[in-house]
């Protein structure tokens, strides 16, 4: 649509044009009251862009206040592009986790391959050089074309992109269920590192100073992106959806090398990513946080396609730009900088004292907006919440094992459960090992490299059983954060700080905000007690298909720091002999678990109980005992429960097996989820000092030098017994199985 | 000695080069830019891996019309060593300076790990500080790791002991012959799929890795010390 065409302000109003952009007509008189006249076309795509639920928290502020956001390593919180925590040696660790559901659902290769760049960006934008890449995946149990589908190309597309880019991917996740049948979550995490003094900010300050635009050049791709993702996706209405961006590794690796040469430059103000909304949001934020005006003129922006209205290149959503604002006179020397790594960059505007965001195009001023209005004046929306009837229903009904018949045959079953089966067949696609400082690669608890020149090491993960959170979100919330810093501390990490990425159905519902508070009071509580500060993270509302939403998963990313290398742990037995400990007792608790879904086809009832007391004291006793060395290996107890852990203990130990002994009821013992345990082994000869160190271990049983698996019971009676390899083969080659099949 | 780390835009591992080189074998090691590449006075050149030109239409395929290639192949015909790893062993074969091409994995998807090699030959100067018919174990990620040859020239390149690695595992990717890394004629162009560079430290990938350079000094060093 050529700017001649466009509907007249009084068209928008009469004809409430502004419904198709998402805004509604309360916020539409909002604006209208707030600037003192009817905004043209071009102005109500901005406030439909900025006032969406992705770009102004509209719904979810209120809820994201609760979070703990202070720490003393913290040096940056929520509100900028990435969260920064203090690692020591004047170096900090830069990261944030965000989502790219709706894009995935679509176009699944590009749209995860742009949540992979698009995190990245936030990253380096700050000045941080990336490091690393994790990722939390949700799909459809895979049988259905469709989400057979949707998962092969959204795990393609973000190698694609990581692979490309020269980012080593080294942790994440990926669960199955049928709630996210057609609707995936792709969930991106990038961690960087950088000296403190190289700390940037998207900031448009000091009056006169020169607005730069650098990167690809603008389209009419990802028009209304951030709208489109703060809303349901219509499966069948594919042809309605805007043109979706795609993204190019190559063009981001050599504008990520320009930026970060740029930050050492004493020239730059303020660097921002385009991200949701573009220019709209880039500029209109950095001029905001920065308390000043910024008057750009469209004519000057690189354009891909012909004739672009200011309307169509505000709202691009166009990937690999930045908004840079540089010390008015030295634009030469930083156009000079980006065109050495073949970048084009080009100054289109100027900071302003009168504080707005002001756009011309072809002599003509097209949009004239307060930038706080935009970015700081979106409503703030309490919803109504309200307890759905099945939580009350669930709360009263007892816990009961399910009733399995052969112990073997189940723990064989769970084994290929996706969920639980070897991720194998999607970290194999991901280059885990560039930039050589990988230490543990996809398959352990957490993964962790190594930072250059120091002895330390970062360790990473991403987590949330959104089963337990549907069940019962306060509980399941702090689930999801104390197994992120389990799966830490087992690698030898202490957390020091979290990233999350809220994903819920609409908001509108007040069932599915009852879910979005209560999990968010557990994730705060649980951040607070296990000192997780939240850094920074992201929202994604609307995760429907027909009206249905998604079970709720607030994702939980966590980087520790390990602060000796010597110290990483890793999942496998290292040695025979080795005393095998668990530490926590097994309860009869199956609300939420994958046993429970395997054998009764649904969940239901209360979920495992977690006390946090006891959580934060055997996380700390079990990391006392690793950075003492005491431990050979380490892992938490999940999904599947004892069973399931001791096996994968067994699986990447070339040749070795184990024979414990477990009281109380089989079923319980073998599979029950119950919160706060760990496994453990560790060298005979430091048996003592380990017992001393962590009081609530028990020895179960001796790491075997015969790879096979011996679980007795009571009374010595055998509940398990088989090869390890009958057991792995089960494991490993699940998911290539369920892919390949045409069911 | 100097070595030359040839990047092109998108060599996104050439700092891992340098760092194997420089900082762990404890030789001179440089990034050298495609655009501004006099490989003159360099005593070994290396092409590292990444996604040269992002890969776009083969990889390797962009990177051979640099300028670049020009001075690597004035620097091949002196008979200094050259190295190829990954994406660089796949500019050396689109270049034609060794033999063969790279077809897609042959399950089709970008695959990365570590793969068990033999030591075919540990009479070249890439490989004398290996155990002839040793086995060792080097990370790989590639795309593009499905080497192809005509059984003629597979079978030539066997005769003549240019085959230096091959898998010893089911790592090949489709590759013929299981062939892992090839000489070109003269033996002064090694190219391999698996990543030496990513097994210096044996807290990050292991160690089998090292001896690969050990051997490149030594012997750069013998025949300095013969000149000398």
């Amino acid at each position: 649509m050529s700017a001649m065409h466009e509907p007249t302000t009084q068209q928008i109003k009469d004809e409430k044009l502004y419904r198709q952009m998402g805004m509604t007509d309360e916020e539409f008189d909002r604006a209208v009251e707030m600037i003192g006249r009817l905004p043209n076309y071009t102005e109500t795509g901005l406030f439909s862009a900025m006032w969406s639920e992705h770009c102004s928290y509209k719904s979810s502020k209120p809820i994201l206040r609760r979070f703990p956001t202070e720490g003393e390593r913290v040096l940056q919180g929520p509100g900028e592009g990435a969260g920064i925590v203090d690692i020591g040696d004047n170096q900090a660790a830069v990261f944030k986790m965000e989502s790219h559901n709706s894009p995935s659902a679509i176009e699944p290769f590009i749209g995860a391959a742009t949540g992979a760049g698009g995190i990245i960006r936030d990253v380096f934008s700050m000045g941080a050089r990336p490091v690393a890449l994790v990722n939390s995946m949700r799909f459809g149990d895979l049988s259905d074309a469709r989400d057979r589908y949707l998962f092969e190309q959204a795990v393609a597309g973000i190698a694609s992109y990581g692979n490309t880019i020269g980012i080593p991917t080294i942790a994440g996740e990926v669960q199955f269920d049928n709630c996210y049948s057609k609707r995936p979550l792709v969930n991106a995490m990038t961690v960087g590192l950088l000296n403190h003094e190289d700390i940037q900010k998207g900031l448009a300050s000091g009056v006169g100073n020169t607005v730069i635009y650098a990167g690809a050049k603008t389209g009419r791709d990802g028009i209304h992106g951030a709208t489109m993702s703060s809303t349901e996706v219509a499966v069948d209405k594919e042809a309605e959806l805007p043109v979706m961006q795609a993204g190019d590794p190559f063009l981001e690796k050599l504008l990520m090398e320009a930026c970060l040469e740029l930050v050492k430059s004493d020239a730059l103000i303020g660097i921002q990513d385009m991200g949701a909304a573009g220019l709209t949001s880039s500029a209109a934020e950095m001029a905001s946080k920065a308390g000043f005006g910024v008057e750009m003129n469209l004519d000057l922006i690189p354009q891909r396609e012909e004739g672009m209205t200011p309307y169509e290149m505000m709202l691009s959503e166009s990937q690999e730009r930045m908004l840079i604002v540089v010390k008015k006179g030295r634009e030469q020397e930083i156009i000079d900088l980006f065109a050495k790594h073949n970048i084009e960059a080009v100054s289109v505007g100027v900071v302003t004292e009168d504080k707005m965001l002001r756009l011309k195009h072809k002599g003509e001023t097209v949009a004239e907006i307060l930038a706080d209005t935009l970015a700081e004046d979106a409503p703030v929306y309490y919803k109504e919440s309200k307890e759905p009837a099945y939580f009350s229903e669930f709360q009263a009904m007892e816990n009961t094992e399910p009733v399995v018949t052969h112990l073997k045959e189940t723990l064989t079953a769970l084994l290929q459960r996706p969920t639980i089966a070897s991720k194998e067949w999607v970290y194999n696609q991901f280059d885990t090992q560039a930039r050589a400082n990988t230490v543990v690669a996809p398959g352990s608890s957490a993964g962790v490299i190594r930072v250059r020149g120091t002895n330390k090491g970062l360790a990473m993960t991403a987590d949330c059983n959104s089963r337990f959170i549907y069940l019962d979100p306060e509980t399941g919330g702090k689930i999801a954060v104390a197994e992120a810093t389990r799966n830490l501390i087992c690698s030898g990490a202490e957390p020091i700080a979290a990233t999350d990425c809220l994903n819920f159905g609409s908001p509108d519902k007040p069932e599915v905000f009852w879910q979005v508070e209560k999990s968010a009071d557990g994730i705060s509580e649980a951040c607070r007690k296990l000192n997780a500060p939240i850094i920074g993270g992201n929202v994604s509302m609307s995760n429907e298909v027909n009206g249905v939403p998604v079970y709720p998963t607030p994702t939980m990313g966590m980087v520790g720091i390990v602060h000796d290398l010597s110290q990483v742990t890793t999942t496998a037995f290292k040695q025979a002999g080795d005393a095998i400990y668990v530490i926590g007792e097994a309860k009869t608790e199956f609300g939420g678990s994958e046993l429970q879904q395997m054998v009764e086809g649904k969940i239901f009832g209360k979920v495992p109980a977690i006390d946090l007391d006891v959580e934060v004291a055997r996380q700390k006793d079990l990391l006392k005992a690793i950075q003492s060395k005491l431990v050979q290996s380490a892992t938490d107890l999940s999904e599947g429960g004892f069973a399931v852990a001791l096996c994968e203990k067994a699986f990447d130990a070339q040749g070795l097996g184990a024979e414990v002994s477990i009281p109380g009821s089989s079923v319980t013992a073998l599979f029950s989820e119950t919160q706060s345990r760990f496994l453990v082994t560790v060298k005979d000869e430091h048996a003592e000092a380990f017992e001393k160190l962590v009081p609530d271990a028990n020895r179960i049983g001796t790491v075997t030098a015969t790879a096979e698996i011996v679980i007795k019971g009571e009374e010595n009676t055998v509940l398990v017994e088989g090869t390890v390899e009958e057991f792995r083969s089960a494991w490993k080659g699940a998911i290539a199985c369920l892919l390949n099949s045409e069911a | 000695m100097r070595f030359a780390i040839l990047s092109f835009p998108g060599s996104s591992c050439d700092e891992d080069m340098v760092h194997a080189v420089l900082n762990i074998v404890g030789e001179g090691a440089e990034v050298v830019n495609h655009n501004q590449a006099d490989l003159k006075s360099f005593d070994a050149v290396i092409l590292p891996t990444g996604a040269s030109f992002g890969d776009y239409l083969r990889p390797g395929a962009l990177a051979q019309s640099s300028p670049a290639i020009n001075s690597l192949k004035e620097f091949v015909k002196t008979g200094k060593p050259v190295l190829g790893v990954g994406n660089g062993f796949q500019i050396l074969v689109e270049a034609g300076i060794l033999p063969g091409a790279f077809l897609i994995n042959k399950d089709l998807k970008f695959r990365s790990g570590n793969s068990t090699l033999n030591v075919e030959n540990a009479s070249t100067r890439f490989t004398a500080v290996y155990e002839e018919g040793q086995q060792i174990t080097l990370p790989f990620a590639h795309h593009y790791g499905n080497y192809y040859v005509d059984k003629e020239t597979a079978k030539q390149l066997k005769a003549d002991g240019r085959i230096v690695f091959t898998y010893a595992d089911d790592s090949h990717d489709g590759s013929v012959d299981g062939i892992a890394g090839v000489l070109n004629v003269q033996g002064n162009v090694l190219g391999m799929m698996p990543l030496p560079e990513r097994a210096v430290e044996a807290i990050i990938g292991g160690t089998d890795g090292l001896p690969l350079f050990q051997s490149i000094i030594k012997n750069w060093s013998e025949n300095n010390v013969s000149h000398a």
